[in-house]
């Protein structure tokens, strides 16, 4: 075991995979020399070379397409794209390229290609810096998309992302970047395909009387709540989905029918939203084992705001125990 | 026709003018050289037989067989052209309008007529024939042509030491393509990487309605300049100048030479698609200008005053057109619907929850009328 925080875990687990497999090389803008704004790919130039941690010119859309080129002969390119907001560009060659081209080949070629995205809010920035993005691209099928909230899922999760035969969106929660945890860094790693880890939800706290569903940035902040609710006699269950696509509605389905209540938690704006998503999926699923309507704690249907504004933006606890507070009504 | 711009004449490479002239250019002549009666007697052939396929697709989208139609009809030359200066290592990323290069690339043109037909988004092995899938979003496949030469430079393939080895890409797209985003990250991508890769601009005049003069004030081919790229400009008509290019800018990609930017200056003799109407945005003096320019033509109108095409070898041609045509609507007519399951098919490599939900849900939907019509 070692203490690692999430970002050098998931440079760690880019580091194994270089080894692993001299096909995969990553490309973005300052991963070279400077490691990454986020310093992500610290070290990983002066070890690997500028084959295979390539500096590109500074344009989304070009890092993406050239990528899909490449690992049509085999490479699996893992692009840093370098903060939420910048990702448009790329947005044509992810949704109608890389989406699609296993679809459009019947099978006949796929593309492993890894996109790391920093994302979500929390940290000061100025705008675009701070956006959570992930549902338009989770709209569009041909794409995994996930997202580690510990260090330990960032070591792993990042390993399984480019050991995948799809194309992946590995979004990074920036603001956990520097957050510490122990990280089985001798864990034998298994290539077991969708049966991954980052597929499925894991119980990140076991309760009982109410679920908090969350992920990537928003997972800490419902472990916190969870903490409050203790103090005050309730008991939360806490799933990390890990996975926005697929999602895995199965461990809400059977937490919630455990617990008969459910708040889901994430950054991204509410509406039309992954909470909108499992909200429908539990009352498909878990309707009579209701004891109140599902609630959601997103951001605001507004532009990402100016970040002295953000904390009140995004979920917070008391957001969170707000919610619970309804759901726990009688 | 103006002086200047892309639809100007100027500085175009020539070897074969209009009338069926030979003429003589300082550096392009020594890369047709080798080209001998017998392979400008294939090529016309090539073309021929193309155009007899082209126009017998635009029949069957008229008849209502296939749901949509792109003509190459104009563009033999210059897809024929650089088609020959290809080896079968290279690789070909063409867009959606490169039936001869994909002919020539040995794709059965039968099963291409299934994306038409709305059958099937692929309709050939990539791989099969270095001949990527066709790209209907403008100017994306720009980049996968770069990072695919990317990979070939790295693999090895590029300047090997081995002439007869050595392989590089070629991507074509159209004038209208110049002004995607895309195009233009391609080419700066390709230069600085020094990609073993050809962009092959056919500007055949017209993006849809918009004449190229919408896209750019300047020839396409000087827009390479601008990221230092190697590049002419070619009369996309004259199948001799079109390999005579291309095979330069090949060999050099193949040795390590770089990207190259070819402008071949055609024109689109039919309709963007068989949705479109010309009619409403270019005049008939300007078809019947272009008419007499036909790339087919030209070539015939040599061949016969060296005496190269006997009438058994017209003959013969003629047979090959007809059969080729007569196969495609005999078994594009004849193909079924695709089984419904397939839509569910190669979404992910790897099972994927939700595809597989929908999946499931849609055979019980379809079993629950089989049961209620007593197990049939």
């Amino acid at each position: 075991m070692e203490t690692l925080t999430l970002a050098s875990a998931i440079n760690a687990g880019l580091r194994t995979a270089m080894e692993r497999d001299p096909k995969v090389l990553l490309m973005g803008e300052d991963i070279g020399s400077l490691g990454g704004v986020f310093r992500v790919t610290d070290g990983l130039l002066k070890d690997f070379g500028p084959d295979r941690v390539m500096d590109t010119p500074l344009a989304e859309s070009g890092i993406v397409g050239t990528a899909i080129g490449m690992s049509m002969r085999g490479y699996r390119p893992v692009c840093e794209i370098q903060f939420d907001g910048f990702v448009f560009p790329a947005f044509d060659q992810i949704t109608t390229q890389l989406a699609k081209m296993h679809y459009r080949s019947q099978g006949r070629i796929t593309l492993p290609v890894v996109i790391r995205i920093p994302y979500a809010g929390g940290i000061g920035a100025v705008e675009h810096h701070s956006e959570s993005p992930e549902v338009l691209f989770a709209h569009t099928a041909g794409l995994r998309i996930v997202t580690p909230a510990t260090p330990q899922d960032g070591y792993l999760m990042i390993q399984q992302a480019i050991s995948s035969p799809d194309p992946v969106l590995f979004f990074e929660p920036k603001a956990r970047y520097w957050d510490k945890g122990e990280v089985d860094v001798d864990a034998p790693f298994v290539v077991d395909g969708a049966s991954a880890a980052m597929s499925h939800a894991r119980v990140a706290r076991h309760g009982e009387d109410v679920t908090i569903v969350a992920y990537g940035p928003s997972v800490r902040v419902a472990l916190q709540t969870a903490q409050v609710c203790e103090s005050e006699g309730i008991s939360a269950e806490v799933i990390d989905l890990r996975a926005v696509s697929p999602l895995d509605t199965s461990a809400v389905v059977r937490s919630v029918k455990k617990t008969g209540r459910c708040v889901v938690v994430h950054e991204a704006p509410t509406p039309f939203g992954v909470g909108a998503e499992i909200a429908a999926k539990v009352s498909e699923e878990a309707f009579f084992a209701l004891e109140a309507p599902v609630l959601r704690v997103g951001a605001f249907h507004t532009p990402y705001p100016a970040s002295k504004l953000e904390h009140d933006y995004l979920p917070s606890v008391d957001r969170v125990l707000d919610a619970i507070d309804r759901v726990m009504v009688d | 026709m103006d002086a200047h711009g892309p639809l100007s004449d100027e500085g175009v490479v020539r070897l074969l003018t209009h009338t069926g002239e030979r003429i003589e250019h300082p550096v392009y002549s020594r890369y047709a050289e080798d080209l001998d009666d017998a392979t400008l007697r294939q090529m016309w052939r090539e073309m021929v037989v193309v155009r007899a396929f082209d126009r017998e697709a635009t029949s069957l989208q008229r008849q209502g067989e296939l749901g949509l139609w792109v003509p190459s009809l104009g563009q033999e030359a210059a897809q024929v052209g650089s088609g020959h200066a290809l080896r079968p290592a290279d690789w070909v990323f063409p867009s959606y309008r490169e039936h001869a290069v994909a002919y020539l690339r040995g794709v059965d043109l039968g099963n291409l007529l299934r994306i038409f037909r709305g059958l099937e988004h692929g309709a050939w092995v990539a791989d099969e024939h270095n001949f990527h899938l066709y790209t209907l979003v403008i100017g994306s496949h720009t980049l996968h042509a770069t990072g695919y030469a990317m990979a070939m430079d790295r693999d090895g393939l590029v300047a090997s030491g081995d002439t007869a080895r050595d392989a590089a890409v070629i991507c074509y797209f159209g004038d209208g393509a110049t002004s995607q985003g895309d195009t233009n990250e391609a080419l700066i991508f390709a230069a600085v990487n020094n990609a073993p890769l050809v962009f092959f601009c056919q500007n055949n005049q017209w993006a849809i309605s918009e004449p190229a003069t919408r896209q750019s004030k300047v020839s396409f081919a000087q827009r390479a300049d601008g990221v230092g790229m190697p590049n002419v400009r070619v009369d996309g008509n004259d199948v001799i100048g079109a390999y005579a290019v291309t095979r330069e800018a090949m060999e050099r990609a193949r040795v390590g030479g770089g990207p190259s930017f070819i402008e071949a200056f055609t024109y689109r003799m039919g309709a963007h698609t068989t949705s479109d109407d010309p009619t409403r945005y270019r005049t008939k003096a300007d078809e019947e200008f272009w008419a007499e320019r036909d790339p087919i033509s030209r070539l015939e109108t040599y061949l016969e005053r060296r005496g190269a095409l006997s009438a058994e070898y017209r003959s013969e041609t003629t047979e090959m057109a007809r059969a080729l045509a007569a196969d495609v609507r005999v078994r594009i007519k004849a193909a079924g619907k695709p089984p419904t399951h397939e839509m569910f098919d190669h979404v992910f490599a790897d099972p994927h929850a939700t595809v597989d939900a929908d999946r499931a849900w849609f055979e019980h939907f379809e079993r629950s009328f089989i049961d209620a019509e007593g197990g049939l």
